[in-house]
């Protein structure tokens, strides 16, 4: 059989079992990742860069390449990619320029990309990220500057997608936000949790840009885009396969599914004895499945140059240290000190973590509670609450304050459990703090012994047939009357102290 | 290494230009000129010198992040060969085989 004729498998005839796949061969896996940066202004001019706005409202000379227009480095984008190089563990350039990346596409007027090339700002990084409860360390190779291209609509054909159009329409609002790229060196041994490796790396780059402050890492608006490149060589060998580079892969789930896919489909065809090609891949969610996209079987020739419009970067190292202080805790080490210093156990801790209720049970202890009540509380009645009316936990309707303060009440028996549900109602529905809804509905557990002792002589007189069963020894009988109590104190009562009323009165 | 008609065929190519023969012969010459003479420069350069991209011996040079006003659209679409919906109409970017 010839190559051609092999290379010409369909991937329907050649799919292969994730499982089988991963019997026979070792995956590679490689992520690039785009961060849209959340600056005011665009990269090299003064447009603003708001997502949504009216197209074409938010260009200028600069960035629309008119010329002699020139372009100037936004101060607070070479900030960020800084602070993202150094909370990906990166060396950062002491100098680096930027550098034209040439092509023609409709995308960007001035038909180069202002990129980095061989001088990156960050670089040698690496990110320890947890997945199926495994860690692995995934090593990056470089963060650099450029700048975002122009969105493109194309009108024809059966699909909007640029293969079959008639023609595009172009709105260059886009074009100029600075953005960050990330890649990763090859990552390897991370057997057949890759898909979910690659998922809980980019879930941490979405958690870090977001602790950093420095992107909104939305990313079904696009301002996190993730590529990902698979290959697949038979288990023991140590020569990389040729790979394929998935794009479009735009949610959490779908690196997972589209890495899952891509590995079925090459597995397939190598075990049929044909060849993967080295081409890029676009993934269509609603199919679960990748196609074919461009081929690049001839290397793409960008004729890279340093900018001449633009001087070097030189970050002095004291701002770099500066800037180094104000990186935050990675995920995977806070989880590690929260789940010590709280006293979960891993399971509670993934649960916590699966309710998105880490940031709330944080911000509960720090405002005094403990952090097991603070799991009760959040993990509890709460998500309860929230999972009813369809919420996410943080917009239940109770800030971590007012947990804190509810379960104060609640330790200085000002509160027992169902009291304290129905201040959570009654905070819910907008009356007020813990304290407030207390006061106004009246919820107090009764601790005026006079009336406490008076119903609980009441229920007594009521109930002969279980005194005279505790006084035959049988404890247990004591809960008619302790119910009867309660029931006329309308659940105002700490249940353990009318039950020592009723206990010494009987006795 | 003198530059063939080759390598200028396919940088032209990469540039989007479209060259005749003669043309194609003339620039080969006229670009092999400028490599050698740009070639005497270097060779007068010390050869510790560090190469740089750039004439100013600057760097740093930032901008503060502040919004100015963007062009008005009616002008930005002014420059557009074709309009639609406010958007730049391009004829179609890939080929219909692909
Ligand atoms: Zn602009």
């Amino acid at each position: 059989m010839t190559t051609t004729a092999l290379s010409a498998i369909s991937p329907e005839d050649a799919w292969m079992d994730y499982d089988e796949a991963m019997d026979l061969f070792d995956v590679v896996i490689g992520l690039e990742v785009h961060v849209e940066l959340n600056t005011a202004s665009k990269m090299f001019c003064s447009c603003p860069t708001d997502f949504g706005a009216e197209p074409n409202t938010q260009t200028c000379p600069v960035c629309l390449g008119l010329p002699g227009s020139l372009p100037v480095v936004n101060g607070k984008a070479v900030e960020s990619a800084i602070r993202i190089g150094l909370a990906l563990n990166c060396s950062i350039s002491p100098h680096c320029r930027f550098a034209r990346k040439n092509y023609f596409y409709p995308d960007m007027t001035k038909n180069f990309q202002t990129s980095q090339y061989d001088e990156p700002i960050c670089f040698d990084g690496e990110v320890e990220v947890e997945a199926d409860g495994e860690r692995f360390t995934i090593p990056v190779e470089r963060a650099h500057m450029e700048e975002d291209a122009g969105k493109s609509l194309h009108v024809g054909g059966a699909t909007g997608r640029i293969q079959g159009a008639e023609y595009s329409l172009m709105d260059y609002n886009r074009a100029g936000v600075p953005l960050v790229e990330i890649v990763t060196k090859p990552v390897l041994g991370t057997g057949a949790k890759a898909p979910q490796v690659a998922r809980a790396y980019v879930a941490f780059l979405r958690d870090m840009m977001r602790a950093l402050g420095v992107s909104d890492v939305r990313m079904e608006q696009g301002s996190l885009r993730c590529d990902a490149n698979v290959s697949l060589m038979p288990k023991g060998s140590t020569t990389l396969g040729t790979r394929t580079e998935t794009k479009n892969v735009n949610s959490l789930r779908s690196i997972e599914r589209a890495l899952r896919y891509e590995i079925s489909r090459q597995a397939g065809i190598l075990a049929a004895g044909g060849r993967v090609k080295q081409e890029t891949r676009h993934w269509h969610e609603d199919g679960g499945r990748t196609s074919s996209g461009r081929s690049k079987e001839q290397a793409e020739d960008y004729r890279y140059f340093p900018e001449p419009d633009l001087v070097p970067v030189a970050p002095d190292p004291a701002w770099v240290e500066r800037l180094r202080e104000t990186i935050p805790e990675s995920p995977v080490a806070r989880v590690a000190r929260l789940t010590e210093a709280w006293g979960f156990t891993e399971l509670e801790m993934r649960d916590v973590i699966g309710a998105d209720a880490l940031d709330l049970i944080e911000a509960t202890v720090e405002a005094g509670c403990s952090p097991q009540a603070a799991r009760k509380w959040w993990m509890g009645e709460l998500a309860r609450r929230a999972n009813a009316a369809d919420l996410p936990l943080a917009e239940a309707g109770m800030t971590p304050a007012q947990v804190a303060e509810l379960q104060g009440l609640v330790e200085a028996g000002t509160l027992n459990d169902k009291l304290a549900r129905q201040v959570i109602d009654g905070v819910i529905a907008g009356e007020g703090d813990p304290a407030q809804v207390v006061a106004h509905r009246g919820l107090a557990v009764v601790s005026d012994t006079g009336a406490l002792q008076a119903a609980v002589e009441r229920a007594i007189a009521a109930n002969p047939g279980a005194v005279a069963s505790i006084k035959a020894g049988r404890q247990a009988a004591a809960g008619a009357i302790i119910g009867a109590v309660m029931k006329e104190m309308r659940g105002q009562a700490d249940a353990a102290t009318v039950r020592e009323l009723v206990l010494a009165a009987v006795g | 290494m003198p530059l063939t008609p080759n390598d200028v065929a396919r940088l032209a190519d990469l540039a989007r230009i479209e060259l005749s023969d003669e043309e194609l012969a003339g620039l080969t010459g006229q670009l092999d000129l400028i490599l050698e003479s740009v070639q005497v420069v270097a060779s007068s350069v010390p050869p510790e010198t560090t190469p740089t991209s750039h004439a100013l011996s600057l760097t740093n040079v930032f901008r503060p992040d502040e919004v100015r006003p963007s062009l008005p659209v009616e002008d930005v679409l002014a420059m557009a060969p074709a309009v639609e919906d406010d958007r730049f109409r391009v004829p179609r970017i890939l080929e219909e085989a692909a």
